[in-house]
């Protein structure tokens, strides 16, 4: 007999669903089967499974090859790194449960490191918008209950989010949106042709790196003010036809993404979104959401938040937090050698950062934790395997409207193989014994 | 357990009625005793002011937008000095929001030991625990919303009180809440359609009821259920020239209610931060104080209670589930806004604000919090608070302490204003020469509080048998003249002792303490009506299961300290 585990979250993206359902086999060590989620939700859950998992921390040798090495023996490694660097680089945070970061932190505080997630190379130029000018946002469920024009700006959750259509912003049923996708306008700006922008009912093709400028021209197509003929591309007509049908929704929702968090402009594209989204609500009612990428970093934002202040780029390492992103965000400190050892965890630089950087990893000490073989594991000295957040430990985590959803445990990890959490609670302790602290 | 025996200092205790007389305070297992043995640890209190712990009643301290707070200013943490990590201590930032850990440092230096937090978005319940679990030192507990909660609007408008009163049971104990914080009632709703309810009878959009009879409805479920605590209310029209009125409306529904609670609470409604609800005039050109109105209507009926929400002139970040005023407010000051509409159940808005004294509007606000303390009768029903960090951040208390004792410091305060003639003809303050007692003082901040949120027993006072939260306080009441000296003293407690363990000694905090966690567990009869609504709102209108929507006790809560209550009897 198999059993079924249901309500299980998906440790995967920031939509963070926690509607899945898991065949398990009798004896509670194999999934079987993984239902409701996505294409790569699901295959989150079949890879825990994986005959070929790597289950034991490795150092790398001289030859470049692999040793095992205990837990303990990793511990004492790491902690070592950490405590004799001047300013370790300790990155990552987003594929890990908020305890496990909240743990990583006092570590950090410690040594004196840097803490940087994920958002220095996805939404960071979100979070400095929002210094800036704030965020009117609201709950995916408001989308859900009441939206009845939604954008989705520079970003395809076709592929990146796939079920945040169905579960939030385009076809689901809410309470004032009775009729799912017939309740919704919805528009997609892109320069390419996406599989989003084929379910949408209008997709405005900017030109590519002209964002601002459209942006720009809708606050300024909201007050039927004059516009050139053409707008990034887009005809002027075209755009006061979209700035009306904004105006005529009851509940209007912006999410973006990469396309224009990570174009030129940057943080001044998010800006001005944000800007247009407060305009609108001078006319009827407007929201905007970042469409964060990893499960869990939201979570890494909030809790370096309530430790320390900050969201990311935090410089502990003069004793006090400091965030300056640009001088304490992961890349230019790599790039301007100012870091003399890499802790990684949860995330995959190797995969996602410029060689300049990667190759400044692998000249340093380095340790490197991750469930899976990546290319952040081929560079580093040390590689701690530990057990999958969410399929093999629970622990919190925030989705992409910061709302937080506490991660289930569906089966054991591999015999013998520490979480993350008991791993870092393991170097904490040692970094406490090398400084002199009081356990 | 250690024994402590505090000796020789002015004790000040309105429980008992001790009124700075020279007293020993002995503590045994983290109880205030009667006496103990000679090998106790003898702390030196002469020339020094001992009282309870402070219990705050209503302040801004954890969870989603305390956290918005925090990371969308990044420039609230140049306002203070960032202090290093040292000792127990861990490195401490921030000003208005501070982190985590400087929060507690503050209170602990303040004296308090007890903290509620005074709004819990439901959905956002598991946020606000994980920042109390990281919170150390000081005990808290949070109030969850309901005032635009549609279970709540559909049960009240039909009449369903039992079902009413089932869910609110649910809700507190799917998210370990405390009692029943209403925002804003309907306003906030409609603001998720960017609309509000100004008055107490403006109907809610779709749902159909008024205000006036979503908080009637919640003081009988409050009453129903036997809460600790009142129904704690933030009405509607906060913030507006003339909306003393909408105030006096939303206190007379009172009338008629008989508080039902073995906590020793005698409120049946708590009103929080009353100085931003009674303004008169009509626009900015015309604002006034109608403090004294409020205050005189609160002063004849007893089962009413209030917090202040004084406003202490800095630069803070104002933050609320009133997301509807927050948009008011941005539109005001043309600062940076995030707002937060949370799906069934309410919403909220965070704006930065300077309260400067050079603005006549800012002085205005800043003497009618004064004024409405002065001329409260009874200040076990009026309490001290700055809605942190709404009206400015809690560090300031010891400073709102000081203008309440002293009327020196408030004319120096009135004499560095630029309209100072004109913030004196806006009320009475000017005219009030009132200097409250440190006896006043410690009803405000602790004897009176405990006892409205049903900790009447065992907070805020120095009884034995209560809970050992002791603050010694460098200030000697019978020789000191400068009032000064009553700032520096209230914000650097010497020493601080909760529930029996040492904190602060000799004004250097010396442990993280043993922080709880208060939560209420009311059992009521069972509804299927409920359990069919909850099963067809989960799946249907929420984003989350119902089945991952409880908080649970053991990964989110430190100590978690259960109030059980059972409202079928």
């Amino acid at each position: 007999m198999t059993k079924l585990v249901t309500d299980i979250i998906c440790p995967f993206c920031g939509t963070l669903c926690d509607d899945i359902e898991v065949e398990v086999s009798d004896d509670g060590k194999q999934i079987l089967k993984v239902m409701n989620a996505c294409a790569i939700g699901a295959e989150k859950f079949l890879h825990a499974q994986s005959p070929d998992r790597i289950v034991r921390p490795r150092m790398k040798q001289e030859d470049g090859s692999w040793k095992e090495v205990t837990y303990d023996e990793a511990a004492q490694y790491t902690a070592k790194i950490l405590c004799d660097a001047k300013k370790p680089l300790m990155y990552g945070w987003s594929s890990t449960s908020c305890e496990a970061q909240a743990t990583g932190h006092m570590i950090a505080e410690l040594v004196g490191g840097i803490v940087d997630n994920t958002a220095t190379v996805c939404h960071g130029p979100s979070l400095i918008a929002v210094h800036d000018v704030g965020i009117p946002s609201c709950t995916l469920g408001e989308v859900k209950n009441r939206a009845d024009r939604v954008i989705f700006w520079g970003c395809n959750p076709a592929h990146a989010h796939p079920r945040h259509m169905s579960r939030y912003s385009i076809f689901s049923r809410g309470f004032f949106t009775t009729k799912g996708s017939k309740s919704r306008k919805v528009i997609v700006v892109d320069p390419r042709p996406t599989d989003t922008a084929s379910v949408a009912d209008y997709h405005v093709q900017v030109e590519q790196g002209r964002d601002y400028e459209l942006l720009d021209a809708m606050r300024v197509a909201l007050q039927e003010g004059p516009l050139p003929e053409t707008v990034a591309g887009v005809p002027k007509e075209k755009i006061y036809e979209l700035a009306r049908l904004l105006k005529s929704g009851r509940f209007v929702t912006i999410f973006f993404g990469m396309g224009v968090t990570h174009s030129l402009g940057k943080n001044h594209n998010i800006d001005i979104a944000i800007a247009l989204t407060s305009d609108l609500n001078k006319y009827t009612k407007a929201a905007i959401i970042p469409m964060r990428g990893h499960y869990n970093v939201t979570g890494s934002g909030q809790v370096l938040g309530w430790q320390f202040g900050f969201p990311f780029c935090v410089d502990l390492s003069r004793g006090f937090a400091r965030y300056n992103p640009g001088e304490s965000s992961a890349n230019d400190l790599l790039m301007r050698g100012e870091v003399d050892a890499s802790f990684v965890i949860g995330s995959d630089p190797g995969s996602h950062f410029p060689f300049k950087s990667v190759k400044k990893i692998h000249d340093l000490p380095s340790v490197c934790i991750d469930p899976h073989m990546t290319p952040t594991v081929a560079v580093s000295k040390c590689h701690v395997p530990v057990a999958l957040v969410g399929i093999e430990i629970g622990g919190s985590c925030y989705r992409m409207d910061n709302v937080p959803i506490e991660s289930r445990k569906v089966v054991d990890p591999p015999a013998g193989m520490l979480t993350d959490g008991e791993f870092l609670e393991l170097v904490l302790a040692e970094v406490k014994r090398i400084k002199g602290v009081a356990a | 357990m250690t024994e402590i025996l505090i000796k020789n200092g002015f004790v000040f205790d309105p429980v008992q009625g001790i009124n700075g007389d020279k007293k020993d305070i002995a503590i045994k297992d983290g109880v205030i005793v009667e006496s103990v043995s000679s090998a106790a640890k003898v702390i030196d209190a002469s020339g020094m002011t001992v009282m309870a712990g402070g219990v705050d009643i209503h302040s801004h301290v954890a969870g989603a937008k305390v956290n918005v707070g925090r990371n969308f200013r990044p420039e609230d943490k140049l306002q203070a000095v960032y202090e290093p990590a040292r000792g127990v201590r861990h490195m401490a930032g921030g000003n208005s929001v501070p982190t985590v850990f400087k929060t507690a440092y503050k209170y602990a230096d303040m004296g308090y030991t007890t903290v509620m937090e005074a709004a819990m978005p439901p959905l956002y319940a598991r946020h606000t625990h994980e920042e109390m679990r990281d919170t150390p030192i000081i005990d808290q507990a949070a109030l969850p919303l309901f005032g635009n909660n549609w279970f709540i609007l559909e049960y009240l408008k039909n009449g369903e009180m039992d079902n009413a009163t089932a869910y609110i049971s649910w809700l507190l104990r799917s998210t370990k809440g405390y009692g029943i914080k209403c925002v804003n009632p309907g306003g906030t709703e409609a603001w998720a359609w960017g609309l509000n309810c100004m008055t107490i009878n403006d109907p809610v959009p779709y749902f159909e009821i008024t205000p006036k009879e979503i908080v009637a409805g919640l003081i009988a479920a409050n009453e129903a259920l036997h809460l600790p605590h009142s129904l704690h209310l933030h009405g509607n029209n906060l913030g507006n020239p003339g909306n003393y009125q909408t105030t006096l409306d939303t206190l007379k529904i009172a009338e008629g209610f008989k508080p039902n609670n073995t906590f020793g609470r005698d409120q049946v409604l708590h009103h929080t931060h009353i100085q931003f609800h009674s303004y008169g005039g009509t626009t900015w050109a015309d604002f006034e104080s109608k403090g004294a109105e409020v205050m005189d209507y609160i002063n004849k009926n007893p089962q009413l209670t209030c917090d202040i929400g004084f406003v202490t002139l800095d630069e803070t970040t104002t933050m609320t589930g009133d997301g509807p005023f927050e948009y008011h407010l941005t539109a005001l000051n043309h600062l940076k806004w995030a707002n937060t509409d949370v799906e069934v159940e309410c919403g909220s808005g965070i704006v930065p604000y300077v309260y400067s004294k050079d603005i006549y509007v800012c002085g205005v606000q800043w003497s009618i919090g004064l004024e409405m303390a002065l001329l409260a009768k009874d200040h076990m029903r009026c309490y001290l608070t700055t809605d942190h960090p709404n009206a400015g951040p809690f560090t300031r208390y010891p400073r709102v302490m000081k203008w309440l004792m002293s009327e020196k410091a408030r004319d120096e305060v009135f004499a560095s204003m630029k309209s100072e003639d004109k913030v004196r003809d806006r009320s009475t303050l000017g005219g009030i020469d009132r200097e409250l007692t440190l006896y006043e003082i410690a009803m405000m901040t602790r004897a009176g509080t405990a006892k409205a949120l049903g900790f009447g027993g065992k907070l805020g006072g120095l009884v034995p048998g209560m809970q050992a939260d002791v603050a010694v306080y460098p200030y000697n009441p019978e020789t000191e003249s400068d009032p000064e000296q009553i700032e520096w003293a209230f914000s650097n407690a010497k020493y601080l002792i909760k529930s029996g363990e040492v904190i602060i000694n000799d004004s250097e905090i010396v442990s993280n303490g043993n922080k709880q966690t208060y939560w209420v567990d009311v059992k009521t009869k069972a509804s299927t009506q409920v359990e069919h609504d909850l099963s067809e709102m989960f799946r249907k209108y929420y984003t989350v299961s119902e089945r991952n929507y409880e908080v649970e006790e053991k990964s989110f809560m430190k100590n978690p300290n259960v109030i059980a209550i059972d409202a079928t009897l």
